[in-house]
């Protein structure tokens, strides 16, 4: 018999490879184009100091684009990710944190750190983090009545919890004059703009362990989409599975809002075409997610920059234009 | 022993859905528990599944304590087929039975050239590996259901328990259902616990039955000694007429309906 490599290496391989391929892609346009677009050439010389560059050039991209790059890879690693446990854990595939309201509780916990004054690492991401396990809590009690596990139910109840924390959100916004609150609709929309260097990576060493921890429990998702009791049965302890899960997803999810708002439906999105090319096996599916989710929202921030005449839109403004629809899409096929 | 139950209580809440339970099932055996509704037939075979944990745990799989298993340790004795697999993930036939190896794998499941065979070997026992490549959801409620066993079977366990497999099936895939497990059981001495509601099924085929009602055992023999016109009469509430199979040596239930009863007793 032949060496005992594990048929999923080679294909894992393969795939992460070609997804990183993308990625690097995505990064590099990404870096390249912005609204003093200086050509791929100017921009790859000041990438690998291959020649002497213009200073002021190496300021926009070093301090400006290179960030930000960096914040919408990990954003949309982190959302699809996000999108990618709910729909396994809920084996529901029209799940996705914004659209269960799980993004706008952390939402409504980031403004209230943001009005109680505290700094953005580790205050308002621990009272996004709360606000987020509290509209879990609410979703779990929910469900837990067996009914709301229906896919109707779930998004009825999604919606839902979305008006109210729009609402909550609006309230607190008109209730204050506060300048903090300057640019929170901006925010709200999912903004990647204001970032530092150093912001990025305190989420990537946020970030990095949940995507470990997830992928470490990417066999047992795809033994809890055969139901709870087939997979208590081969093996899986499903209370331990399923907290350690939602807790990392939801962290996850509120560091991310707590940086850059609400980007909606890019845990939709991508967890559905990624599963349509490579099929639904989670230990394919959650490196994939990481690397083509970053990818996407890169993708969705260059637009959101180039396609304004002036200025930019929120990136969050994209995902949703492009989430939506597709979410209709799914729901009326799903109903059939 | 495969399973040994003693003096077994389980309660929803304050509903005793079982009470003192004894009965046990010896090695190779085919063994069908039957009953009326809401008798505790799933009950009873999802705590053996180690699925409902019993507040009185008087349970031993394989002659030990259910206690002394690690979850993965019980999956390699005890495989389980529910009643109904929802499907709205498109695995492939084989990656769903591929599944059945997990309990013999690492955290990942990172199946080897092995694990392969085996499955392949499973869906040529079960008659499905034609459909090796198909995806589930393509597939019928019979073609599913026999997956699903195979998948089982690539878990490779001393017991297999089902709930209800006919119960969705046309006559064909029952009967086919109903060999694959006798097959089982005779080839590879594998016990398979069986949770019916069709009694002339478990009397073909049964070793041994259990009788359930209202969450207590009210026989426990092979086919003949269970069902008697008077034992099915007394917990189904129905006029019934048992008579001898055609095939053989078994008992054959006929439910009778209204329009076949004597037309004196109506008038009365």
């Amino acid at each position: 018999m032949k060496p005992k490599t594990p048929l999923l290496l080679k294909r894992l391989s393969v795939i992460s490879l070609s997804l990183l391929l993308v990625l690097l892609i995505a990064m590099f346009l990404g870096i390249s184009m912005g609204s003093t677009t200086s050509g791929i050439k100017v921009v790859f010389q000041s990438l690998f100091k291959a020649k002497e560059s213009d200073p002021m050039l190496d300021t926009i991209i070093w301090q400006i684009r290179f960030p930000r790059v960096l914040l919408a890879t990990l954003v949309g690693a982190a959302l699809s990710l996000g999108g990618l446990v709910f729909q396994a854990l809920l084996r529901n595939p029209l799940a996705e944190p914004y659209i269960l309201g799980i993004s706008g509780g952390s939402a409504i916990g980031a403004i209230i750190g943001i009005l109680i004054g505290f700094s953005k690492f580790p205050g308002v991401s621990l009272t996004a983090f709360a606000g987020s396990i509290a509209i879990l809590l609410l979703i779990l009690v929910m469900s837990s009545g067996q009914t709301i596990l229906k896919k109707d139910a779930l998004l009825l109840s999604g919606v839902m919890v979305n008006a109210f924390c729009a609402a909550v959100i609006m309230f607190l916004v008109s209730m204050t004059q506060d300048s903090r609150l300057h640019n929170i609709i901006f925010w709200l929309m999912g903004d990647l703009s204001m970032v530092d260097i150093g912001h990025v990576g305190i989420l990537a060493a946020i970030l990095c362990p949940c995507f470990i921890l997830i992928f470490w429990f990417s066999n047992s998702m795809n033994l809890l989409l055969m139901g709870k009791e087939m997979a208590q049965t081969m093996g899986v302890n499903i209370k331990t599975v399923t907290v350690i899960l939602l807790v990392a997803t939801s962290f996850m999810v509120s560091a991310t809002v707590s940086y850059c708002g609400l980007v909606g439906f890019v845990g939709l999105v991508v967890p559905h075409l990624l599963r349509l090319v490579f099929g639904p096996d989670h230990r394919v599916l959650v490196p994939a997610c990481v690397l083509g989710g970053g990818a996407y929202l890169v993708f969705c921030d260059i637009l959101a920059r180039v396609l304004p005449e002036q200025g930019e839109m929120p990136a969050g403004v994209i995902t949703a234009m492009i989430g939506a629809p597709l979410f209709i899409f799914l729901l009326k096929k799903t109903r059939r | 022993m495969a399973i040994h139950v003693k003096n077994l209580n389980y309660y929803y809440g304050d509903f005793p859905a079982l009470k003192n339970i004894t009965f046990s099932v010896a090695t190779g055996n085919f063994f069908i528990i039957i009953g009326p509704n809401g008798s505790g037939k799933t009950t009873l075979l999802k705590v053996v599944a180690g699925i409902l944990k019993s507040q009185t745990d008087q349970l031993e799989i394989l002659n030990r304590p259910v206690d002394h298993y690690s979850r993965k340790a019980l999956a390699r004795a005890i495989a389980f087929v529910p009643q109904m697999i929802p499907v709205d993930f498109p695995f492939s036939v084989t990656e769903i039975v591929l599944m059945g190896r997990s309990p013999y794998l690492g955290m990942l499941g990172l199946e080897q050239e092995k694990d392969l065979e085996i499955a392949k070997q499973a869906l040529i026992f079960t008659g499905v590996d034609h459909l090796a490549h198909r995806k589930l959801d393509q597939l019928s409620g019979g073609e599913q259901q026999r997956v699903f066993v195979a998948k089982a079977i690539c878990q490779e366990p001393e017991i297999i328990l089902l709930d209800e497999p006919t119960a969705s099936l046309d006559l064909a895939h029952q009967v086919r259902l109903m060999d694959l497990m006798e097959k089982l059981k005779n080839e590879r001495g594998i016990t398979v616990v069986m949770v019916s509601h069709d009694v002339n099924l478990a009397a073909m085929y049964g070793d041994r039955l259990l009788l359930l009602n209202k969450g207590e055992i009210v026989r426990l023999g092979d086919p003949k000694e269970v069902l008697t016109f008077q034992t099915l009469e007394q917990v189904y509430g129905c006029t019934l007429l048992v008579d001898e199979s055609p095939l053989g040596k078994t008992p054959r239930v006929t439910p009778v309906p209204r329009k076949y009863m004597n037309i004196d007793r109506q008038e009365e």
